[in-house]
């Protein structure tokens, strides 16, 4: 551990400072949406479709009005009035915000209730009479550009299939030479399923739109309010909601994960029943609605291979996906990254060359492709090299754990330019992984693993070294609807030395009010209890494009530091007026500028603070405040190598964690407490998709496991007690050495599970399970091999 | 999720429930724990025109022994069973059947009677009270009944008790010295209904042969299901591996399980065998002391 | 009757009111009470977000009726601290950093109540089957167990000097 530079009551960089938001939400006074009430408030709920494909022939609301309390009813024909039944995606596709014609997944909206209360819009939306046609769905992706497979999207015009595009990375030449001319090439078929971020709270909003002022507030569950607020004003400028008009505060946000960037429907069309009817209009979906109609995220078929010598020398990489998007493309990536940033399949490994291609379709399945925890299908990226350098291992009959040591990219190379184009910034892979191997013991674990596997049982060990990468992104390549992705800050500090500090990003839980404190206490010395921080209304914070893909330290912590340094610029002229020297003659420690030489002779940050409103120099602006946009130069990588233990009950299938090491490096760390804990839940989630959750359809498009009873979130029972460590590589191109770390867990758990439930089934020639692995799958092989007498 | 509207009534004594139910029959529901009845009404599953909740009759919660019987009041909570300290000594196989039972704030509220009467066949108390050989207790508008729990499973959700009734009494003949019991539960985490559940309770004599034996499963049958033959395979035999064998065998072929998320019909079946050979080893263990 | 007129005493202060009898517990506290900071996060009594305490015993108020709390005693998150002090498990969150986003937190602080206050010295084994009714998607539990343990030193630290 590096140790902090500031002092305790400054707490900069290092410290564990204790969270500053963390009173409200333990007082119960936590401001989620569901927790704002307004003056005349109106609910709405809605009427979604029993079927995945189906034609609506009327929409019958007549017994519905009927029922005291509601108000109206909401349909595509009424929104189709104000050309507000269709709104763009994120990815240049459309979505229905109401259908007039076709449904195209089941518990897709088909109508909305408002009424004076929830419980009578709930009544009401049973009361709402649609009659449907059913068509035979599109479920499955493989079939979905089958000659006699119907096409889904007739609204576009000319669309003759269901595929939605092709992409392709690296060099499909140079990597198939390699193919061609190798010792030995393995080949391995993923699936990296359909899953829900399923957040403890739902979506949902408060559409206030005040006639007499023509002033629409929106507070809603969202992780990029100001890029929200954009998209209304561009969707709805025609309707007169100018941008300057429209404000979006997303107050406490319940967890998001991903599930909160994408605008839904229902925020939509209750702006529209609020617009219309003059009054505030909240909805709050439920958690079949949640799992059921959300974006989900990951659904990539993979097919991977690699080519190698006969030393285990990694030569090339090879992958080819097969996307399901659901109906519409309404995944949340950059806008030039339709699969987000798979390319970089490539991993913590040197490949001579790389090439991989990618075709999405539509399915009569929810639109989505958000990234559950992770930064734009990297996830699924990691999943397919991790598990391919498993299968190589194996082929090769050689130590996974020493497979990857030879074939590292090397502490010296960085930066390092992979195959696919990224520069990796830093790293060093061997340390993380060796600190890995030595704390789980590594070798004596090989050992038991032998000797159990002589007694006939069932043990395995799974490596996992990963690399991510986040941070997004720089102007030249990332942008969402021609937006660049950077982000803001803007510190004020006040007479008194204390400071405001606010930002383009907006916190699910991830401690921002008390790590951002923390980056300008390490800046400007005030200590970090004295800086309020602020996020999410964007009538006072400074644009910015919001919380996912780990990329709020990248982009919003370096504005805090880069803002914060704008400010001890004007300091140091204060403090020379105030000292009565030249600015050259001053040194900074955290707190005072003093006089080189002459350290009694100093002023501190409190001072000068107070100066800037009461006594600044003549021609100088008062006040002392700064805003900064970080364009980051380049993404951040941050990396780690994860090792799990697996016992597996041979009659039951239950595969059971014995122990789980994560060492991971974020580059350099705000505040360990908060990297710890983010760590624990991201490996949390790993472990979700790994042997538990998936989201199920049968053939005709019917979700299977909606709810919480069947969707299987882990418990703090399945949950094994994690054990983490870190390596410390600091970014050498941000301002103050971070790289985020939030989803760097959720990216290396999966691959690290199943490799080790793999490995423990190796001996039986199993080199690959689809995860989730659950008992029943792991069952079915142990049946299938004989192994198992039940 | 919100549920219909009804009319509520909550009865201070047992007379005027079973008066309220007399009167509204099929349209009424018995509100006990709560926690299978509210989210089926919350999903509209239910949408029953009465609700007479029984939570004020007090007089239903109890946990006795008498001469060789546990006696069970209906409106027992689950949580009361996991606290007391007749349960842990005399009935091991429910002790170990309780905190697998959903989650503790539920079973703060869930009642062992309301379990039981919901016929669910993913219920745990079924089995454990078919190993058991339990007797339920209805009350009804022609007063008290006993129905034998081999008598009381008649269909899918579908028990012996008559709209009407309340069931409330469990009755237990406290297992005699040398006995033996455990459930095991296969579930894809915890608190949920179970891939497969077996329960099973064992009786030996000084010459460790088997006088009796109790064996049934959770979630693979359309009903809780008594494995009865199994039973009599076990009674007389030392409770050997061969027998213990012979009788998973047959849980594991009688039972009638069904394909879904939970695994496929030859999963549930071998999962059967598999916890089944673990209960009765377990049980036999326990009974030979 | 649809309607009844019921008095829930929260957090020792009796509330009357004429409710639908259809009303969940958990709306009758958040909307009619506006104490919000008891949670909904499913409707299916999974996750535990809703948890209080009803005479001493930590439920799940999304599956009670307001009609069933008549006459009885609600313990909520906002019952638990003495003013701007916390209570020793609200305490042991913030020592341990046992809360994120803070959704579940009410609910896991609830249910912690109960669990220590029948078990005052638990083992991790014993805390995770104790909060096994209450799901988090931020933390990954294991904080939470810390917490509980800071809590549980505490209160029996607290009792002794008592």
């Amino acid at each position: 551990m590096i140790e902090p530079k500031t002092s305790k009551k400054i707490c900069g960089m290092g410290h564990r400072m204790k969270r500053k938001e963390d009173a409200r939400f333990l007082h119960g006074q936590g401001t989620y949406v569901d927790d704002i009430k307004l003056p005349g408030m109106l609910f709405m709920d809605i009427v979604r479709s029993p079927y995945a494909y189906a034609k609506i022939k009327s929409i019958n609301t007549e017994k519905a009005l009927e029922i005291p309390g509601v108000l109206a009813v909401i349909t595509g024909e009424t929104l189709k009035e104000y050309n507000l039944h269709w709104m763009p995606t994120l990815m240049s596709d459309t979505q229905m915000v109401l259908p007039t014609d076709t449904v195209m997944y089941q518990a897709q909206e088909v109508a909305a209730v408002i009424a004076t209360d929830r419980y009578a819009a709930a009544d009401g939306i049973e009361a709402v009479e649609v009659e449907y046609e059913p068509m035979k769905a599109v479920v499955n992706p493989h079939k979905a550009l089958d000659a006699d497979a119907p096409v889904l999207r007739t609204d576009k015009e000319g669309k003759t299939d269901n595929h939605i595009w092709h992409w392709e990375s690296g060099d499909r030449e140079g990597t198939d030479k390699l193919f061609e001319e190798a010792d030995i090439v393995v080949k391995e078929n993923i699936y990296v399923p359909r899953i829900h971020v399923a957040s403890i709270e739902t979506c949902g909003c408060i559409a206030d739109f005040r006639p007499a002022t023509g002033k629409l507030t929106v507070h809603l569950t969202t992780q990029a309010p100001h890029a929200v607020r954009t998209v209304i004003a561009l969707v709805a400028g025609h309707v007169g909601l100018s941008e300057e008009k429209v404000r979006v505060i997303s107050p406490d946000i319940g967890g998001g994960f991903g599930g909160k960037v994408p605008v839904y429907p229902g925020y939509v069309i209750a702006i529209a029943a609020s617009v219309v009817i003059g009054k505030p209009v909240k909805w709050i979906e439920d958690r079949s609605e949640n799992l059921q109609a959300d974006s989900f995220a990951r659904d990539y078929h993979m097919v991977g291979e690699i080519a190698a010598d006969k030393d285990g020398t990694m030569k090339a990489l090879r992958i080819k996906t097969l996307a399901d998007h659901g109906y519409t493309d309404a995944a949340a990536n950059p806008s030039k990254y339709p699969a987000g940033m798979f390319s970089i399949c490539t991993g913590s490994y040197q490949f001579e060359n790389a090439f991989t291609e990618m075709d999405a379709v539509y399915t009569n399945k929810p639109p989505g492709g958000v990234a559950y925890r992770c930064s734009f299908r990297v996830t699924e990226a990691v999943h397919a090299i991790e598990r391919m350098v498993d299968v190589l291992a194996q082929e090769l009959g050689r130590d996974p754990a020493e497979l990857r040591m030879q074939n590292f990219i090397q502490p010296d190379q960085f930066p390092y330019h992979s195959p696919t184009g990224w520069e990796y910034d830093s790293g060093n892979y061997p340390a993380a992984l060796q600190k890995a191997m030595d704390m789980i013991g590594y070798d004596e674990l090989r050992k038991e693993q032998a000797e159990k596997r002589a007694r006939g049982e069932l043990m395995g060990i799974g490596v996992c070294s990963f690399t991510e990468v986040v941070g997004a992104g720089p102007s030249k390549d990332f942008d969402i609807l021609g937006i660049k992705m950077f982000d803001s800050a803007e510190i004020r500090i006040h007479p008194t030395g204390k400071a405001i500090a606010r930002f383009g990003t907006k916190s699910q839980g991830q401690g921002h009010e008390t790590t951002y404190a923390q980056i300008v206490a390490e800046e400007l010395g005030i200590p970090a209890l004295h800086i309020e921080v602020e996020e999410g209304d964007t009538d006072t914070a400074p644009y910015g494009l919001g919380t996912y893909a780990s990329r709020s330290t990248p982009t919003a912590g370096a504005a805090a530091a880069k803002a914060a340094r704008k400010i001890r610029d004007k300091a140091r002229k204060i403090a020379a007026h105030l000292l009565e020297v030249s600015e050259e003659d001053l040194d900074w420690e955290p707190g005072k500028f003093f006089v080189k030489g002459a350290p009694d002779k100093s002023t501190t940050i409190q001072d000068i603070a107070f100066a800037a409103y009461t006594n600044h120099p003549q021609g100088m602006e008062a006040g002392l405040e700064a805003v900064h946009y970080y364009d980051p130069p380049n993404l951040t990588f941050p990396f780690g190598s994860y090792i799990c233990v697996v016992d597996i009950d041979k009659q039951t299938g239950e595969p059971k964690i014995r122990r789980f090491v994560a060492i991971d490096d974020c580059g350099n760390i705000i505040n360990p407490m908060i990297v710890e804990g983010q760590i624990h839940g991201g490996l949390t989630q790993g472990l979700a998709p790994a042997m538990f959750e998936e989201l199920i359809y049968d053939e005709d498009g019917n979700i299977l496991n909606g709810t919480f009873m069947d969707y299987l979130l882990p418990t703090a029972v399945e949950t094994p007690h994690w054990e983490t460590g870190h390596t410390i590589t600091p970014c050498p191109h941000h301002p103050i050495g971070a790289k985020g770390v939030g989803e760097s867990p959720t990216v290396g758990a999966p691959p690290a599970i199943a490799n080790a439930i793999v490995d423990a089934l190796s001996h039986l020639g199993v080199t690959n399970i689809d995860i989730p692995i659950t008992p029943f799958k792991v069952w079915k092989i142990l049946k299938e091999k004989g192994v198992t007498n039940a | 999720m919100i549920p219909p509207a009804f009319d509520y009534h909550a009865p201070q004594t047992l007379e005027e429930a079973l008066s309220l139910l007399d009167e509204y029959g099929d349209d009424a529901k018995i509100l006990s724990g709560g926690h299978s009845l509210i989210p089926m009404m919350k999903l509209r599953l239910a949408q029953p025109e009465h609700i007479v909740d029984i939570n004020a009759l007090t007089e239903l919660e109890y946990i006795r022994e008498e001469n060789g019987v546990i006696y069970i009041g209906g409106l027992t909570r689950e949580v009361a069973l996991e606290e007391s300290d007749i349960i842990h000594a005399r009935l091991p196989l429910v002790s170990e059947v309780l905190p697998l039972i959903a989650d503790p704030q539920v079973r703060n509220l869930a009642t062992i009677g309301g379990n039981l009467a919901h016929g669910d066949p993913g219920n745990d108390h079924p089995a454990v009270m078919l190993a058991l050989g339990a007797t339920i207790v209805a009350q009804g508008p022609e007063g008290k009944r006993s129905i034998h729990i081999n008598d009381f499973f008649e269909d899918f959700y579908m028990t012996a008790l008559e709209p009407e009734e309340i069931l409330t009494e469990i009755q237990i003949p406290v297992p005699p010295q040398g006995s033996g019991g455990s459930y095991k539960k296969l579930e894809r985490k915890v608190g949920d209904y179970a891939v497969a559940g077996v329960a099973a309770q064992v009786t030996v004599d000084g010459s460790g042969a088997c006088t009796s034996a109790g064996l049934a499963l959770t979630n693979v049958h359309y009903i809780p299901f008594k494995v009865t033959d199994g039973e009599d395979v076990l009674v007389g035999s030392k409770l050997d591996k061969e027998a213990i064998e012979k009788a998973a065998g047959i849980a594991s072929e009688q039972c009638d399980p069904s394909n879904d998320l939970r695994g496929s019909v030859e999963y549930k079946r071998a999962m059967v065998l598999e916890l089944t050979r673990r209960a009765l080893r377990d049980a036999a263990n326990q009974a030979r002391g | 009757m649809k309607t009844k007129e019921i008095t829930v005493h929260v957090n020792g202060t009796p509330h009357t009111k004429e409710v639908s009898t259809r009303l969940l517990l958990v709306h009758f506290i958040r909307d009619d009470l506006d104490m919000t900071g008891t949670h909904i996060g499913c409707d299916t009594s999974n996750c535990g977000a809703c948890t209080i305490l009803l005479d001493g015993k930590s439920i799940k108020s999304c599956t009670v009726l307001a009609v069933q709390a008549d006459g009885k005693q609600v313990t909520t998150i906002e019952g638990m601290a003495n003013g701007a002090q916390f209570h020793p498990i609200q305490e042991g969150f913030h020592e341990e950093h046992g809360l994120q986003c803070g959704f579940c937190t009410p609910g896991m602080i609830m249910r912690a109540a109960e669990l220590l206050e029948k078990n005052p010295n638990p083992t991790e084994e014993e805390i995770r089957w104790g909060i096994s009714g209450n799901l988090c998607r931020c933390t990954g539990y294991q904080n939470i167990v810390k917490a509980i343990q800071y809590a549980a030193e505490k209160m029996s630290t607290e009792a002794e000097t008592a």
